[in-house]
């Protein structure tokens, strides 16, 4: 039978009929949905974990027990998991061991652009990178072979276009596979400097064994059609290269990007007459064939920055341009916005009136940034907004503490921002920390999380005491407030500058979008009353918008939270009842 | 058919253009054709410009679809139906629904919303189909359902036929509203 999947989803059936039993990630865009769609069959244990460091060492012990075992991210969160990754490398595994990384060409939701290749190359761990669903799916079940037969931890890397689309997959049953015998075994898995001196050659070993797999693999193809070009790419520049030129360029299509082939890349090399290399982001596989001699063009031509597609290709290539039309007027840009009746826009507009420095974090919070809100001043990573202020208010002193505030989301300060806070309090700034509690992980689509009292699968689970929590670890203040309330949220925002000792506030709504939260009837707009004066478009709402000189409501994305009637100065904006 | 269709389908984050891909790349799964969907997920879900690409036929490599390269545009939006023209080969067709929705730069006065931006498709020689969908989705019994209309506004354009879509839309969406969208394809067609 064969589906339409996702690659994500193609990624999830792979793991399941590769017989994997334990799946821990922390969401991330464009990864989220392999452990999601994971968790939806029983015969796998999946969790979330508090960030992807946690999740990939409770990948390790999974396999230490003899279980395959997996853990998702996005390509930042790779970082995060870096200090597992690298050991795990030399330790290698019991039961087999995947991580799959999902980059982001492009930049659709990340805050950088990094290229994943560079760490499974540092790392010395091999790397595959499927091109269609289909191939996430075979590709994850071979990563399980290969990863117990040459006693390492294998790495999938994906792209957003991968992760992102669907194409067919047929399914096969499950593998059900035996736990491996646990053997204590501290030369191996206990990386004091002794064993890992021993190890490290062997790491280097295992190299040179997988790149003379590489060399013979059915999983690098060559395809030999027209040999005036030839295009040694991957992934889904691969399907690029072939909208693009069909059958007139050879394809060297590489479905093991670390280690990779020389001989196999010299074979190809031989019998084309100019060779391309094509693919995103960094110069992995032009630098590869640069060291071995063999002349390619890769970045002397295409961008390293950004995500590519056919047209790139073919006009590049071909210098060939499909006629198309435009309208020749400005287009407005159309940038994400916050949701109607998100929790987060009532407390952006209170820092707007309090004028604050606002240390930023990631999350749909982050788009506090943009106009007319405009109310972040740094935004670096996961957990940053605290550490980052700590350091503001050190420098700065009363100036910085009686001025500033961090931002972060509740699943947010449950992967990294606790760690902030406890420097916080241990090294003492007066600093504010406002944790934006919506009771979900927002913006990879509602993903439960430590602190929201349910587990992956909608069970029941133990839920964080936030207060007790910020409490415990010395910060002697913690204020809850209702970011609908403006009037509450702006001055629990001013007492805690005022105050003299760290503080938490808590601003708690739960995200309009969860399904439990009832809308109210929309809001609307007494024409009579309303002077036009625009105070209500000041918190960016989507839904309210100006038409002749009066504000109006759009009753089709209004959810009547009401933070925009506290702004009228003439009571304009009511119930329809009222009005 | 050997060669590849595409189409692209456009919105503003939220409107439920992934339902509509997921429709229409189920018809042309169930046609028999091979399929390949891009999808976006994400930030740009958040009410941002939001572009999802279908493409189908015998064999189809590339996910998405370039500048010049679609058959089909299904625009939930007219701002974003004029953002995306330059994506539509000049003999193909743009479905758009007349529903306008400021994006952020308008609201605060930083950009204008371009008038009459249908006439201007038309005075450029594209062949431009309009429906206000959002009626016709109220009609049918939700704002929700402005994809599914214009799923039914473009499936009275191509070869498959009328149960078959339907048949799609039995196994696509969930139970409760199957109804409902049948009704809502049913004013889209008929349109």
């Amino acid at each position: 039978m064969k589906e339409l999947l996702l690659g994500n989803e193609a990624v999830a059936r792979g793991l399941y009929e590769a017989g994997v039993r334990l799946v821990s990630s922390y969401p991330g865009t464009p990864s989220t949905e392999i452990t999601e769609t994971a968790a939806k069959y029983g015969e796998i244990q999946c969790e979330w974990a508090p960030n992807e460091k946690v999740a990939v060492e409770v990948a390790a012990g999974a396999s230490f027990a003899g279980a395959r075992s997996f853990s998702a991210m996005k390509h930042v969160g790779l970082n995060v998991a870096a200090d597992p990754f690298f050991t795990m490398s030399y330790i290698g595994v019991n039961g087999g061991m995947v991580i799959a990384v999902a980059d982001d060409p492009g930049m659709h939701s990340s805050q950088n652009e990094q290229d994943s290749r560079n760490h499974a190359i540092a790392a010395k761990i091999p790397m595959l990178e499927p091109a269609d669903s289909a191939e996430c799916k075979e590709f994850t079940k071979l990563a399980y072979e290969l990863s117990e037969q040459f006693d390492t931890p294998m790495a999938l890397r994906l792209t957003t276009r991968i992760s992102h689309s669907r194409s067919l997959v047929e399914l096969c049953p499950r593998q059900e596979l035996e736990l491996k015998p646990y053997e204590k075994n501290p030369q191996k898995n206990v990386m004091l400097p002794a064993m890992a001196k021993i190890k490290h050659p062997l790491v280097e070993e295992r190299t040179v064994k997988l790149t003379e797999w590489a060399e013979h693999s059915d999983i690098n193809r060559i395809e030999m059609n027209d040999t005036s070009i030839g295009i040694i790419t991957a992934g889904s520049c691969y399907q690029y290269a072939k909208e693009a030129m069909g059958d007139n360029a050879s394809y060297l299509k590489l479905g093991m990007i670390n280690p990779l082939p020389v001989d196999l890349i010299k074979k190809f090399a031989a019998q084309v007459d100019t060779l391309y290399v094509i693919e995103e982001l960094d110069d992995i596989i032009e630098t590869h064939c640069v060291k071995h001699g063999i002349p390619v063009i890769g970045k002397a031509l295409f961008p390293r920055c950004g995500e590519f597609n056919q047209q790139m290709v073919r006009e590049l290539l071909t210098k060939e341009k499909l006629p198309k039309k435009s309208l020749d007027i400005p287009i407005p840009v159309r940038p994400p916005v916050m949701c109607c009746g998100c929790p987060h826009r009532g407390l952006f507009y209170a820092l707007k009136r309090a004028k604050v420095y606002v240390s930023g974090d990631i999350g749909c919070y982050t788009l506090g940034a943009s106009a007319p809100l405009s109310m972040m001043d740094t935004c670096v990573c996961m957990g940053a907004s605290v550490s980052a202020l700590h350091g503001y208010n050190k420098m700065l002193g009363e100036k910085g503490e009686k001025k500033s505030v961090a931002v972060i989301g509740d699943s947010t300060f449950i992967h990294s921002g606790i760690t902030g806070l406890i420097d916080i309090a241990y090294n003492s700034t007066n600093s504010v920390v406002i944790i934006l509690d919506n009771s979900i992980t927002g913006m990879t689509g509602h993903q439960q999380n430590p602190t929201t009292g349910y587990n992956i699968t909608g069970d029941p689970a133990t839920a964080v005491d936030l207060e007790a929590l910020c409490k415990s670890v010395g910060i002697p203040r913690v204020r809850v407030c209702d970011p609908y309330d403006l009037k509450q949220t702006q001055q629990v925002i001013k007492e805690e500058l005022e105050a003299e000792e760290p503080s938490v506030i808590i601003s708690r709504r739960p995200c309009a979008l969860l399904k439990y939260v009832k809308h109210k009837p929309s809001l609307v707009v007494d024409a009579d009353k309303c002077i036009g004066c625009k105070a209500c478009l000041g918190i960016g709402c989507p839904a309210i918008s100006q038409r002749d000189g009066k504000a109006v409501i759009d009753h089709t994305q209004c959810v009547g939270c009401g933070v925009c009637e506290g702004l009228c100065p003439k009571q304009a904006i009511g119930s329809k009842e009222e009005n | 058919m050997n060669e590849v269709k595409s189409v692209l389908i456009v919105g503003v984050g939220g409107q439920g253009t992934l339902l509509a891909s997921r429709l229409l790349g189920n018809a042309m799964l169930r046609a028999g054709y091979d399929v390949k969907v891009s999808e976006v997920h994400g930030m740009s879900q958040r009410g941002g410009s939001v572009v999802t690409y279908v493409r189908y036929g015998k064999e189809v490599a590339s996910p998405i679809i370039e500048e010049g390269g679609a058959d089909y545009i299904l625009a939930f939006e007219q701002l974003e139906a004029a953002r995306f023209l330059p994506w539509l080969k000049p003999d193909g067709t743009i479905i758009v629904n007349t529903q306008c929705i400021d994006p952020m730069p308008v609201i605060t006065g930083a950009a204008q919303y371009p008038e009459n931006l249908i006439a201007k498709m038309e005075e450029k020689g594209v062949d431009v189909v309009a429906a206000d969908a959002l009626s016709l989705a109220e009609q049918a019994g939700s704002v929700k359902a402005v994809n599914v209309v214009l799923i039914g506004v473009m499936a009275k354009r191509m070869s498959l036929s009328k149960e078959d879509w339907m048949e799609t839309i039995r196994a696509t969406v969930p139970q409760k509203f199957i109804d409902m969208n049948l009704k809502a394809f049913e004013l889209g067609y008929e349109n």
